[in-house]
């Protein structure tokens, strides 16, 4: 259904339509098809309730539609139904008859499908009073829940498109610029520079030919807001992108996606393709005269791709090696043409702006850090999942109103922002609000979102040694700091995680992330040393009682602790030795078992799967 | 490292590659490789070779890329890949158990694939799914919330089926959670 809009209100109107055409849909089924839920089983859901609308012949009134993430994957799969917004969680196939024929022929709740909230045991109608989104302020992902991805003309039913005709028809070039410029839009991808500025550098190098680029490459482990705006939303990063493009004067953009998202390549393409079918993309966007390109390139799986210059050689073709700065690719990027690089929430933010205003977006966050952030709450946490909150936020309305505090009743130790370029936060910074200055004063830093949260059976110096074994992996090697530094500091961590830490290894590691911060070439180098130094200030006895005492605290590092079973507690039901590998753990029936110290491997097995936490770790 | 094993690789499908990227410069490199990879399921040598002469830019620069970039495999794969995620939010919910566990009932270490071909193990550094973690991803289907008896269940079930040589492990690749 080909059609080229050419003009702002020929888009008007069309928008029109599509709305006229969706009021047919007396109810509409929205499933979550984000990751999380499709690995609980989502899209045998949706073909369920497809094939049961079809049976009773509802499917002229009722519409089944896989929208992107809803953000609250624990409770997969989710299901919303419009138009009273009924959510439904964890839901089967096998429940879906029942709900076709309660919710949508009776218009009954199905109770037992219904958020229960853990403290109030009471059920919970809609999605929005769920504390999980109640506490949640929602713009970048605010259609995620009912837009179908694959369908351009959703996203024009809800305004789509609409800031990129306001600003082609009704602004100039430079009231954009400065709009976006008045609104303190930071970059969401790492630093935080001001989006604004960095467009004006480049739209103020000389040049007639200027790229723009996506980077979509989101290398941090623990991280995934931007796959979940690339899958759910993917028109909201092309309309910025344009918006963008026409600002700086740029001919030519690119979205960099890793490989590891094959989905979100799918969708982007797909969108831009629809885009150009209807004229928002290519020649003459809308009539205005103004052309602009994209293409979709995939990353080959490398974390120091997500770096601006590495990924510039990437789509050069190139090895992905960062380069020194200066030159900035706002000079000389891309071919050595002046090049603008944002993250894909950066992106998506820039419609918002321009729809709604610089002041309302500057009336959202703090002084310093303007609008919302997304962060991917996971780890040891009740409610893991996509949140996205107002900057200024504290760490604890996060972690305990919106993520329902910590899993199986155990105490928080830590969250780790940042990615591998962050640090740990301790229980007695929980009040530190979220922007930009505030954690980087933390020894952390907001990076693109990632937010672990880890418990008290974590050990710090295990997540330290972690993050250099990742980094030491993912480092280019064309710098010596950061190739050989991180390899040291690896060696030094392992050997404390080994009981063989000495007392002198602390100060090293200090001495060592300052040589990693001063001489390496890029931010994965200058950076890497936050995850060790931040452990070091804020869990320095933990350190300490590695190489001191050589004890795990936690119980984690294997050549540091023992494993027993405890006869009191010990019911004799033989799981433990069923699941040992080793043959450790052993007994018989009715006495109390045992474990060989001399067989036992430390795997941790027979902990896990003892019910009656008989097995002692020291 | 399944080494003795290389199947004669059928290059005709190549010019049909190639025609895709005539005329574009360096650039297309690396989408060119994924796109031959796709094809093969590996890199063939003789395949960059012909590509290098096709397009006529150096056969190192192709290695270059190659052995930089995670996603590239110069060796065949397995019929079946078993990818572990090993990013914080998995390793902190115990993803080295997970990991070592796979290890065992494959016999294999990461980066490793079996002399019959018939697994790949790979541990990658954040599969994206992070809600679910430990996350372990079998021939492109996601498995959530993993422990060591899950996993050893997962593995054992597509082992069976792979012996077999039988369909069973394609059916069962939607049901198995
Ligand atoms: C090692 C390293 C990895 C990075 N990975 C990413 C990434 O995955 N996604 C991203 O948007 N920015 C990443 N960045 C930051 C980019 O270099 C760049 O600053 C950012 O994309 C700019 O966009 P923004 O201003 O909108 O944040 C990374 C930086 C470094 C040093
Ligand atoms: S950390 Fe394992 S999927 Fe992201």
């Amino acid at each position: 259904m080909a059609r080229q809009i050419s003009s702002p209100i020929e888009l008007k109107t069309y928008a029109e339509e599509v709305c006229k055409k969706k009021e047919r849909w007396e109810m509409v089924i929205a499933v979550c098809g984000g990751t999380g839920c499709s690995a609980f089983g989502s899209y045998d859901v949706r073909s369920a309730f497809t094939k049961e609308v079809e049976k009773l012949s509802l499917s002229d009134r009722v519409l089944v539609k896989m929208t992107g993430c809803h953000g609250f994957c624990e409770k997969g799969p989710v299901t919303i139904i419009y138009p009273w917004q009924y959510t439904y969680v964890s839901i089967k196939p096998e429940d879906v008859p029942e709900v076709i024929e309660k919710t949508i022929i009776k218009k009954e709740l199905v109770d037992r499908l219904l958020y229960r909230d853990p403290v109030t045991k009471q059920r919970i109608k809609h999605n929005n009073e769920i504390p999980f989104y109640a506490h949640q302020k929602r713009l970048v992902f605010q259609h995620n829940g009912h837009l179908d991805p694959t369908s351009i003309d959703d996203y024009i039913s809800v305004g789509g498109y609409q800031a990129l005709a306001k600003a082609l028809f009704e602004m100039t070039p430079e009231q954009v610029l400065v709009e976006v410029e008045k609104s303190g839009l930071r970059g969401r991808g790492g630093a935080g520079f001001p989006t604004g500025r960095k467009w004006r550098f480049c739209r103020n190098s000389p040049g007639s030919e200027k790229y723009i680029i996506c980077n979509g490459d989101e290398g941090d482990p623990g991280a995934f807001m931007d796959r979940s705006v690339m899958e759910g939303n993917p028109h909201s990063v092309i309309e910025g992108m344009i918006i963008g493009a026409y600002a700086i004067g740029a001919t030519k953009g690119f979205v960099y996606v890793r490989a590891e998202y094959p989905i979100a390549v799918k969708y982007t393409r797909l969108a831009i393709e629809q885009a150009h079918q209807y004229g928002l993309l290519g020649e003459n966007i809308l009539g205005s005269g103004f052309s602009f390109d994209i293409e979709v390139r995939e990353g080959a799986g490398a974390f120091v791709c997500g770096e601006e210059t590495a990924l510039i050689a990437s789509i050069e073709g190139k090895r992905g090696m960062p380069r020194p700065r200066p030159p900035f690719p706002a000079v000389s990027g891309l071919w050595g043409k002046p090049t603008n690089i944002n993250n894909v929430e950066t992106w998506a933010n820039v419609p918002l702006i321009i729809n709604k205003g610089a002041d309302w977006f500057a009336s959202i966050g703090t002084a310093e850090s303007k609008g919302t952030k997304t962060f991917s709450l996971v780890g040891k946490i009740n409610n893991t999942g996509i949140v996205e909150v107002p900057l200024g936020i504290t760490l604890r309305e996060i972690i305990y109103d919106i993520g329902g505090g910590i899993s199986g009743g155990r105490k928080f130790k830590a969250v780790q922002t940042g990615g591998p370029s962050g640090g740990c936060i301790p229980e007695w910074l929980l009040d530190t609000p979220v922007d930009y200055e505030r954690l980087t004063e933390l020894g952390s830093m907001m990076g693109s979102g990632g937010m672990i949260v880890m418990d008290e059976g974590t050990c710090m110096i295990d997540v330290a040694r972690y993050f250099m074994k990742f980094l030491s992996e993912e480092s280019c090697g064309k710098c010596v700091p950061c190739r050989e530094g991180i390899d040291r500091a690896l060696d030094i961590l392992t050997d404390i995680t080994e009981g063989k830490g000495r007392k002198e290894d602390i100060s090293l590691l200090e001495e060592l992330g300052e040589v990693l911060k001063d001489g390496s070439l890029c931010g994965l180098g200058r950076t890497a040393a936050n995850p060790v130094l931040s452990t070091i200030k804020y869990f320095r006895n933990e350190y300490e009682a590695h190489i001191n005492e050589k004890k795990c605290p936690a119980g984690v590092c294997k050549a540091l602790i023992t494993f027993s079973i405890d006869e009191e507690k010990c019911k004799s039901c033989g799981k433990c030795a069923k699941v040992c590998p080793t043959k450790a753990a052993s007994g018989k029936k009715k006495e109390p078992y045992k474990i060989d110290k001399e067989k036992c491997i430390k795997c941790g097995l027979c902990r896990e799967s003892c019910k009656f936490g008989a097995v002692i770790v020291s | 490292m399944a080494t003795g094993i290389v199947r004669e690789v059928d290059l005709k499908a190549l010019e049909k590659i190639f025609r895709g990227f005539e005329g574009k410069g360096e650039s297309i490199l690396i989408p060119l490789v994924q796109a031959i990879q796709a094809e093969y399921g590996f890199l063939p040598k003789e395949a960059l070779v012909k590509a290098s002469h096709h397009f006529r830019i150096p056969l190192s620069r192709f290695y270059g890329v190659v052995t930089f970039y995670a996603q590239f495999y110069l060796t065949p794969r397995g019929k079946h890949t078993i990818r572990c995620c090993r990013g914080t939010a998995c390793h902190v919910r115990g993803a080295a158990k997970v990991i070592e566990t796979v290890e065992q009932e494959l016999g294999l270490k990461e980066g490793e694939t079996s002399e019959d071909l018939s697994f790949s193990f790979e541990t990658v550094a954040c599969l994206g799914a992070c809600a679910l973690a430990p996350v372990v991803v079998l021939d492109e289907r996601y498995y959530g919330q993993m422990n060591p008896e899950k996993v050893r269940v997962l593995v054992r079930q597509y082992k069976g089926a792979s012996i077999q040589e039988s369909s069973i492990g394609e059916e069962n690749n939607g049901k198995a959670d």
